[in-house]
């Protein structure tokens, strides 16, 4: 579908350098006017990035802290100016960067609504014409000629996102702003934006919330740095933001290492296997390695299983279980999962070792994945047999 | 054809354009352009200046008379009563009046515009819009406030003015004059709330500025007391080059009656005759085509700094 789509948003080669500034009044620049260079920092939020954003597609931008995917959404949406490329952009855009940007206490939830909506590009016309709308998608009525600052928070965003999502948008930008409110309103939220996405609007988010995204978005674009890391597949993206997550955590339990901090418990070795068995369900098997090195008061092993795309399906810890031995030296644990009823697919297992206390001496993120195999009716995370009968 | 066939046929169809309109010097027709088709949000950013200036008081925009009556009442007693100003200018009260509500139209676009984009950093960070919309509502906020004010003074000149109204071209001058102000300070207005964001200092700059070139326009004091010292020369002339004194003195000379005919105070004493510097017209003409000619210039500033604004909040 999206290969015969035309483009809506067309990035050439951005690239946005910040300059940080270290003094701001006059005084101060005055005095520092010949050295002035070493009172400014450069730092590239965004390098040479290029992207092509077909009609309909939903794309989250996913990255650390400060990777520049906040950044890249505000050059999409015009607010920032990139220092090297440009942005093509056709059709109608609403940026949700923050829910109610612009409305103005003392105003009334009414009046908010009229400038909101004008802020996001709507004539007044326009407005009239959805504003019943408007109101019945916040669930505030009684409230609407009240000042909004007597609003109580979940109101005020509820107030906020039914009027961008009624901005009739080609393009809408959101950041981290989806799932506000109570869970009903969650779940309108969610339908709205499913709607959009039937209606063929096109949707850039940017979240941190792996679930989120692979529950949305059919493309995720992984920033490191300011540079595109990957392009592409939902899952794929996730699975390279993770495991970035963990080469980070990797890397400071390395120096912490070095600082001569060991650890008490290590994990050596993690293995996974799945035997499926004739009638589709699987036996996982997990055998985990632990050498320890200063045992605690006690310890355990927690596990978590999740689809590629981040949803967790299972967690559980050993606390209850059995004690563990707890003596210097290595030692081996196996978890088997009997009749697991998974549907096709690849799982991944996380696995952490940590003390009942909460201190977590190390994990694996992913840990081990297994496969299950085969076709099924249905598609879904779970294995289930329908029987089909008719009269 | 589905909604998304539509929407894809549509948008197929549609030119792509460049985000941010990159800086060209000779964009300025793309800004007009892009704040026109804001003028909604633009009217309503304005009712949202006025309304929310007055929150919650239950006089609400009476209270926009109330300041400049007790600064007239000051002045007029103070000044006027007490200092014997008003022995030498008739109808004092009106005189005064006229400076005040000139002035105070003047300096409350410079200042509020110095400040406009600052105050609305939530909505620069946040959203796209030509942002030349903060300042002008901030204008607009201040013509709405002024447009009170003079319909009090007009009510004041046709009931308290102790000579009768000349409705001749003079009128055309207080146009010009009002118009001076407005288009002058604007173009101050907008440079100086660009170059504020960069720069926190201009705000303090700028409030001490208004507060000591109040002094330097003819508000509580008349043009014929600055020409009997400075008698004509060239301090004089640099007194008159200050646009706000042009405009101010346009207006007095349109709307103020009485300082246009001799006046001969009560007790004998020697009549005065107001003095008014000359080709008024002409000089006020000429810098309001000026500063109508630096509106562009200005914007194009304005555009070449917006560009960071974002960052820099």
């Amino acid at each position: 579908m999206s290969s015969t789509m035309p483009s809506i948003v067309r990035v050439h080669g951005v690239s946005k350098r910040f300059v940080m500034h270290k003094d701001k009044s006059l005084k101060e620049r005055f005095l520092n006017f010949r050295q002035a260079r070493r009172h400014t920092s450069d730092f590239y939020a965004l390098r040479d990035i290029d992207l092509d954003i077909a009609l309909g597609s939903t794309v989250g931008l996913v990255g650390h802290n400060g990777s520049g995917k906040s950044t890249l959404l505000k050059v999409i949406g015009g607010i920032i100016e990139p220092t090297v490329g440009t942005v093509e952009r056709r059709g109608r855009l609403a940026a949700l960067l923050e829910l109610g940007a612009g409305f103005h206490p003392d105003l009334t939830g009414r009046e908010n609504v009229y400038l909101n909506a004008a802020i996001l590009g709507l004539t007044r016309r326009e407005t009239d014409r959805y504003f019943d709308d408007i109101v019945e998608f916040s669930g505030i009525e009684p409230f609407i000629d009240t000042q909004v600052k007597f609003y109580s928070s979940g109101m005020y965003v509820r107030l906020a996102f039914a009027v961008a999502v009624h901005v009739d948008p080609d393009l809408l930008l959101v950041d981290e702003v989806l799932a506000v409110g109570d869970e009903p309103f969650q779940r309108k939220c969610m339908e709205k934006i499913a709607q959009f996405q039937a209606e063929g609007r096109t949707i850039v988010l940017v979240s941190h919330s792996a679930e989120q995204v692979g529950s949305l978005c059919d493309r995720v674009v992984v920033l490191d740095g300011g540079v595109v890391q990957h392009d592409g597949d939902p899952g794929d993206g996730i699975r390279i933001l993770r495991a970035g997550y963990e080469a980070e955590r990797e890397r400071a339990a390395h120096l912490a290492e070095q600082r001569g901090l060991s650890r008490a418990y290590d994990i050596e070795s993690f293995d996974t296997e799945a035997e499926v068995g004739a009638d589709g369900t699987a036996l996982v098997r997990a055998r985990i390695g632990v050498t320890i090195h200063e045992p605690s008061h006690d310890w355990g092993i927690g596990m978590e299983i999740e689809n590629t795309l981040g949803l967790q399906l299972y967690a559980m810890t050993t606390f209850d279980a059995p004690a563990l031995p707890n003596t210097p030296g290595y030692h081996e644990v196996t978890v088997e999962f009997p009749d697991v009823r998974l549907g096709p697919g690849t799982y991944l297992i996380n696995v952490g070792v940590g003390n009942s206390s909460g201190v977590n001496f190390d994990r694996r993120a992913p840990g081990g994945s297994f496969v299950i195999p085969g076709k099924d009716y249905g598609n879904g995370i779970l294995r289930l047999t329908p029987q089909i009968s008719a009269k | 054809m589905t909604q998304l066939d539509l929407r894809a046929e549509r948008i197929a169809n549609e030119p792509m354009s460049v985000v941010g309109a990159r800086f060209r010097f000779f964009g300025g027709v793309d800004s007009i352009v892009d704040i026109w088709r804001h003028r909604e949000l633009l009217f309503l950013l304005i009712r949202r200046e006025i309304k929310s200036r007055y929150k919650g008081s239950t006089l609400g925009v009476v209270w926009s008379l109330f300041r400049p009556i007790a600064q007239l009442l000051i002045y007029y007693l103070v000044i006027g009563k007490v200092l014997g100003v008003s022995r030498g200018t008739p109808d004092f009260a009106i005189f005064v009046f006229i400076g005040l509500t000139t002035w105070g139209l003047y300096s409350e676009i410079v200042g509020s515009s110095t400040t406009s984009i600052l105050s609305n950093s939530g909505l620069v960070k946040k959203v796209y819009l030509p942002r030349e919309i903060f300042p002008l509502s901030v204008i607009g906020s201040a013509l709405f406030n002024a447009a009170i004010q003079y319909i009090v003074l007009i009510i004041a000149i046709a009931t308290l003015s102790s000579v009768p109204f000349n409705w001749g071209p003079n009128i055309l001058l207080a146009i010009g004059g009002l118009l001076l102000a407005i288009v002058f300070a604007t173009v101050v207005g907008l440079v100086l709330a660009a170059v504020n964001v960069y720069l926190r200092d201009v705000q303090h700059i700028v409030e001490i500025a208004l507060g000591i070139l109040y002094w330097a326009s003819p508000i509580v004091y008349s043009f014929t007391y600055v020409n009997n010292m400075l008698h004509g020369g060239w301090l004089e002339h640099v007194y008159l080059y200050n646009p706000a004194t042009l405009a101010v003195l346009a207006m007095q000379k349109g709307l103020w009656a009485a300082g246009s005919v001799p006046f001969c105070p009560p007790g004998g004493a020697a009549c005065i005759t107001q003095y008014w510097p000359p080709h008024l017209g002409l000089s006020v003409a000429v810098v309001l085509l000026i500063s109508l000619a630096l509106l562009w210039p200005a914007q194009r500033v304005f555009a070449r700094l917006q560009g960071n604004f974002a960052q820099e909040l």
